[in-house]
């Protein structure tokens, strides 16, 4: 908007010549909306989790006479899976490095890594809720089972686009090479993995260890 | 379904003959009208070859302008679909009463009423508002397009699917009979074990997804891609608006997806987030819904308050009085309509503080609004009025807002909701301020922006009888509801006992009679200016004597909205061109850069309807394919790099040049 | 004037006609001094707002009128569009009439809290010291009212009685959906929630038959769901209290159970004995023997629960008033099995077995100037603006 603001500027010290459109094309650059628009998304989204960490925080001690979250979660186990996460957050980030060095092979290389993070990561909550369901703490035995397994499985439904996501990228930079539309979606995606880490965080947070704490 | 075979309910789940309303007459009658209808249009496209053209040059385009104007025709389809519902109603009411069943069972009517409120808001209110802010916006700030001109075409499509799934359950199954917001546990599986709560969920929920994206869209639209010149304080007021409206949109929006998805769990899984057993908390779903169906109220009314701000101005030949008090109004009324959701369940025990917080936070809203309709009045004050169509919308809606809200001032004290809560005076009381406030808006927008986007004027003979009818039986439909509320009638009810109620019924149906008769003046005054629209050709783009940039380019606007980016100096952007000796340019074209149209939209909807069909029945596999169809449109359609095009100088050159010629031969009569 | 204009006041006029023909309006003349002073209020409130509106729309139609384009005496002032004075007022009215209506708003909402007990029978008359309220327990069931009076042992479906001016407490609950238990001439209105309780405390003035009726839509047999309140002088009311007596069958568990059904337009019916626990029960969702009470999980939850011996804790659901169906995805019907008895699990519920349950006053008032209930003076400038919401017995 540099520009604009100069003529406008230009405009108003000089009236006889005000000038009331450019000549030039003005180019909104393809894309130019796109890290804003994605924010506002991701912020909508934000949302979403916001309104389940709330009914999480009103129904998380109802119980209905069945086990509590001391009775029912395994920490370490939590901890190995909020460690992929937050490792499938750092190699996206060493991706993200390479991409700005244009290195095709070693940020397909480190996204393929946080593929396989996010993926250990589904595997170890598939483990847990497994688990859960099968000595009968399935989502159905009280509101607060109901409020957990909808919170970390919304959370774990996100990881998955993501993770499908991911190799579809992969895929279109393979194609395409690091063109700006792809180091485009790269960003957007970048996001979006950083945006599930910080839920994590609070989920680990406020659910697990909060939650043993009780 | 005992008898039917595995196979059977395999295929069709729990669809069965038995889901088809074939002893309804009234249904009966309406799906042949309908069906008849549809076939007569199928004939009429396939006879004239119309459907390559429809694809092309409407379905899959991804023009704001188009975009804009298929919400608006969805919005006034659906009218006619939630005005049934009403007119229904109230003939039900009329006749109910001395023993008297009235003509409709519960069974019917509780899904009219359901059906009425839910269409009402959700497809006609919220894509004729989205419709004109589509139109409108980017002509406003000077833009070639939104930002992301697919996801509009997709928002659209979304928003239509939403209202198709709606439209199948009249014929396919039933309706929600839960009421508008579908209160838990009601609307649990308990308590509604039909597809009618899951026609309610999916269709919102397919509406929901284009409708947040829209509002993401429009937002960032406003914030990124205005004119050079075009301060936050220099955007037109219908713009600041819609910017507020947008920003409201993307922060209830997931709430209200988020309550969904939760009952729908409910109801499918059979967790208990808002159940009576099990820990389950019904108190939930109120706040939650309502934090998000406050908020939605000021999403319609919003955009409103900005149409009649352009209109009066416009009308008034002045500029608009406290144009920086109106800005700051909206933003204050923005954040206040999340602070007082709980006013919608004073009477559900909270304590005395939490009400007179909520009461009084509420009151304070109206604070804002007052001052936007002084800013009206003193804008009409020393201005020289026109009395064109828009014009008088926008003093009749003055004169019918204030009293509406009055009575939501009334209500919003708690000790009077304890009394009026529910009862028609309620019913009454938002009537009075969507029809009154939103609904006056629209049809002052559309008046005032018709020959914007279609390049000739509606007619005014059958625009002002639409208007009396309206007016007049708005009023006549719903002050006997105030009376009524008065003598403690609550909502919702199918038969009475008290005769002397019955007078006051037949007076609100006659009041509906005439609003059916002001939607049928609408109807035929667009039939009408279209068959007269060689004599109500607007020649000049600027039929009204426009204060903003849309009246600065053609009617209608080329595709690219404006040979050149224009540059802002004012809030009154072409007024003040006007009044500077602005010329337009005549020469210098370049070539320029414009989205290309693309289908995906319009499979991904189609797909969407598909899935909400197989989930509401409970057949899997067509919820399961179409969901990975989606998932495969979706992925392959980011696969498509070459997403624009340029519109060539010489094309440009052209199209400035025709106009040129048609500005000539106004000049020379 | 433009013709339409002229039009468009006419039409403003129709409603105040129409307004003016005598009708039975209930919520503007009740019979209980708490739905009298919810109508004070509603006058307050509009007379405060009428000092805005009546010139905001006089303004328009003058301003519209003289400002017509075809009038072209009138001033034109096309760029005039800022006034720091006027926008100064424009803020400032609609603020201080916004500030006198929320002070109305605090005190009136504190004072006609519906948890509040009362203390003046009307305007004239405060409430005497020793004076029992009449305890009613009110259940809404699909689709009637079930009134329960324990101080009497007896129970009534769709028919209230109370003695005038005795003032009556109302325990409010739901068997399964939400409902609005809503008599217009003695109060506004509470929702019957289930699982939950509400409270009302009201009175009613005059003797008469009043209706009442669910004031919130929850299902097929909603229009039906109405009942009539009848407000008797005391020989009256223990006759009607005698009647029911004398007529009516008897209430326990089995035969709640099966009055529960669903069921539409119910004629009146009484019943002579009632299970004195019966409303615990229904407000605990633990009527069915074997079932878990709310309050029992309450206490077990407010404890941590009991681990994972607890997810065997369940039973299948035998008994189910709606012939439910689960959700398609989820596990058969169950419900969880009590521990202890019903009476023990209620009496754990409360705060200390040994005493009943006393009414706790949730909304102390803090307001300036607002006395606690039976206590202290009002403020005599406020008391003299505000007198209808005065607590009467300073």
């Amino acid at each position: 908007m540099a520009s604009a603001v100069n003529t406008a500027d230009h405009a108003a010290t000089n009236s006889d010549e005000v000038v009331f459109y450019l000549e030039d094309e003005h180019e909104h650059a393809e894309g130019s909306s796109t890290a804003l628009g994605f924010w506002v998304y991701l912020m909508s989204d934000c949302l979403i989790f916001a309104i389940l960490f709330a009914i999480y925080g009103v129904l998380g001690t109802s119980y209905a006479a069945g086990p509590g979250p001391q009775d029912l979660f395994e920490l370490e186990l939590v901890a190995v899976n909020t460690a992929m996460l937050l490792f499938s957050s750092i190699t996206y980030g060493f991706a993200m490095l390479q991409m700005d060095k244009g290195n095709v092979r070693a940020t397909q290389l480190w996204l393929a890594i946080t593929g396989v993070f996010g993926l250990c990561f589904l595997g170890i909550e598939l483990y847990e809720f497994h688990h859960l369901i099968e000595i009968g703490a399935t989502p159905q035995r009280s509101a607060f089972l109901s409020a957990f397994f909808t919170l970390v499985g919304t959370h774990g439904l996100h990881v998955t686009f993501g993770i499908i996501w991911l190799v579809t990228l992969m895929v279109q930079v393979n194609m395409h090479g690091l063109i700006p539309a792809n180091r485009r979606r790269l960003m957007c995606l970048s996001m979006f993995w950083h945006f599930l880490d910080v839920i994590w965080i609070g989920v680990f947070t406020f659910v697990y260890l909060m939650g043993m704490l009780r | 379904m005992p008898e039917s075979s595995p196979l059977l309910t395999a295929i069709f789940g729990r669809l069965t003959f038995e889901s088809f309303p074939i002893h309804e007459p009234i249904l009966i009658v309406t799906f042949i009208v309908v069906a008849l209808g549809g076939l007569g249009l199928i004939y009429a496209l396939h006879r004239y070859r119309l459907w390559g053209f429809l694809w092309r040059e409407w379905f899959t385009s991804v023009d704001h302008k188009k975009i804009g104007i298929m919400y608006m025709v969805l919005g006034i389809v659906m009218l006619l679909r939630g005005f049934a519902d009403a007119i229904m109603m109230r003939l039900q009411q009329a006749l109910a009463f001395n023993g008297s069943e009235g003509y409709l069972n519960a069974h019917h009517y509780d899904q009219i009423f359901t059906a009425h409120g839910v269409i009402m808001i959700f497809f006609v209110a919220m894509p004729l508002v989205t419709g004109l802010m589509n139109f409108v916006v980017p002509l406003q700030i000077g833009a070639r397009d939104v930002s992301f001109p697919f996801l509009n075409n997709f928002s659209f499509w979304m928003t239509a699917a939403g209202a198709i799934i709606i439209m199948i359950s009249l014929f396919v199954g039933e309706f929600a009979q839960t009421g508008w917001l579908a209160y838990p546990p009601l609307s649990g599986i308990q308590y509604s074990p039909g597809v009618g709560v899951d026609y309610y969920i999916w269709g919102l929920q397919v509406a929901g997804v284009g409708t947040t994206l829209s509002g993401i869209n429009l937002l960032v639209t406003i914030v990124k891609m205005r004119a050079p010149g075009m301060t936050m304080m220099k955007i037109p007021v219908f713009t600041w608006t819609s910017l507020c409206t947008n920003v409201l949109i993307v922060a209830t929006f997931p709430v209200l997806t988020a309550v969904l998805v939760l009952l729908s769990l409910d109801r499918y899984v059979g967790t208990n987030f808002f159940t009576n057993d099990f820990g389950g908390n019904p108190m939930m779903y109120v706040n939650l819904i309502w934090i998000w169906g406050h908020p939605e109220v000021y999403i319609l009314v919003l955009p409103a308050f900005g149409i009649f701000s352009e209109v009066v101005s416009t009308f008034s030949g002045k500029r608009l009085f406290g144009y920086t008090s109106m800005v700051y109004a909206t933003v204050v009324i923005t954040i206040l309509s999340y602070l007082v959701w709980l006013h919608h369940f004073f009477t559900m025990g909270s304590g005395a503080s939490v009400n007179s917080f909520f009461g009084i936070t509420t009151m304070i809203i109206s604070i804002p609004t007052g001052a936007k309709i002084f800013n009206w009045l003193f804008t009409m004050y020393r201005g020289r009025i026109r009395f064109e169509l828009p014009m008088m919308w926008t003093v009749a809606f003055m004169l019918t807002f204030v009293i509406g809200g009055m009575t939501g001032v009334m209500l919003a004290i708690p000790p009077a909701d304890f009394v009026l809560h529910n009862s028609l005076f309620l019913v009454a009381h938002f009537h009075n301020v969507i029809i009154g406030g939103v609904l006056f808006g629209l049809f002052a927008g559309i008046n005032y922006w018709f020959p914007k986007a279609f390049g000739f004027k509606l007619d005014t003979f059958w625009g002002t009888l639409s208007f009396w009818f309206w007016v007049v039986g708005f009023w006549v439909a719903f002050t006997p509801l105030y009376v009524l509320g008065f003598m403690g009638v609550t909502r919702r009810l199918r038969v009475f006992e008290d005769p002397s109620l019955q007078i006051w019924f037949q007076i609100a149906a006659f009041g509906a009679f005439l609003v059916a008769c002001g939607i049928a003046c609408f109807l035929i005054q667009i039939a009408v200016s279209v068959m007269r629209r060689d004599k109500l050709r607007d020649t000049t783009g600027d039929p009204w004597n426009g204060r903003t940039l849309e009246w600065a380019t053609a009617s209608p606007p080329p595709d690219y909205n404006f040979a050149f980016t224009p540059v802002i100096h004012d809030n009154d952007a072409f007024a003040d061109m006007k009044k500077r000796g602005y010329k337009r340019p005549l020469e210098g074209y370049r070539a320029i850069h414009m989205p290309s149209s693309t289908g995906t939209g319009v499979f991904i909807a189609a797909l969407s309807v598909a899935l909400a069909f197989g989930l509401i029945w409970y057949m899997w596999w067509l919820a399961a394919l179409s969901f990975i169809a989606i998932l495969a449109v979706a992925i392959a359609h980011t696969f498509n790099y070459h997403r624009d095009f340029h519109i060539p100088a010489e094309t440009v050159a052209a199209t400035e040049a025709s106009r040129s010629k048609l500005l000539a031969t106004v000049a020379g009569h | 004037m433009p013709p339409f204009l002229r039009r468009l006041i006419s039409l403003a006029i129709l409603p105040a006609l129409l307004l003016l023909g005598g009708c039975n309006f209930v919520v503007m003349s009740p019979s209980g001094d708490i739905a009298a002073q919810q109508r004070d209020l509603i006058i307050i409130s509009v007379v405060l707002m009428l000092i805005i509106i009546i010139p905001v729309m006089v303004l328009t139609v003058v301003f519209a009128m003289r400002y017509r384009a075809s009038n072209t005496d009138a001033p034109y002032d096309p760029d005039w569009d800022h006034s720091t004075q006027l926008e100064l007022v424009i803020w400032a009215i609609p603020l201080l009439i916004i500030i006198c209506l929320g002070a109305v708003t605090w005190m009136g909402t504190h004072l006609l809290d519906p948890y509040r007990p009362l203390d003046r029978i009307d305007a004239a008359r405060p409430v005497a010291a020793d004076t029992k309220p009449l305890e009613v327990n009110v259940v809404a069931l699909d689709w009637k009212w079930l009134f329960i009076y324990p101080e009497y042992g007896i129970a009534s479906v769709n028919e209230l009685a109370a003695p005038v001016d005795r003032p009556i407490q109302f325990r409010i609950t739901s068997s399964s959906v939400m409902n609005s238990f809503y008599v217009p001439a003695l109060a506004g209105m509470i929702y019957a929630m289930p699982g939950m309780e509400t409270k009302l405390h009201a009175v009613i003035n005059n003797p008469g038959d009043y209706e009442g009726f669910s004031a919130n839509y929850s299902g097929h047999g909603f229009s039906g769901m109405r009942f009539r309140f009848h407000g008797l002088d005391q020989a009256g009311f223990d006759g009607w209290i005698a009647k029911a007596k004398a007529e009516g069958g008897s209430l326990q568990r089995p035969d709640y159970l099966e009055l529960e059904r669903p069921s539409e337009n119910v004629p009146v019916q009484y019943f002579a004995t009632v299970d004195p626990l019966l409303f615990n029960a229904i407000r605990n969702f633990c009527v069915e023997p074997g079932k878990m009470c709310m309050s029992e999980m309450a206490m077990i939850d407010a404890k941590g629960g009991t681990g994972l011996a607890g997810l065997n804790n369940l039973l299948p659901l035998t008994y189910d008033k709606d012939a439910r169906r689960g959700s398609i995805f989820g596990s058969e019907p169950t419900f969880v099995a009590n521990i202890c008895t019903i009476e023990e699990a209620l009496a754990a519920g409360q705060a200390d077995p040994s005493k009943p349950a006393s009414i706790v006053d949730r909304t102390p008032l803090r307001g300036m100037s607002l006395p606690r209930p039976g206590t202290g003076s009002v403020n005599p400038s406020l008391s003299q603006t505000f007198g209808s919401l005065r607590p009467s017995n300073s």
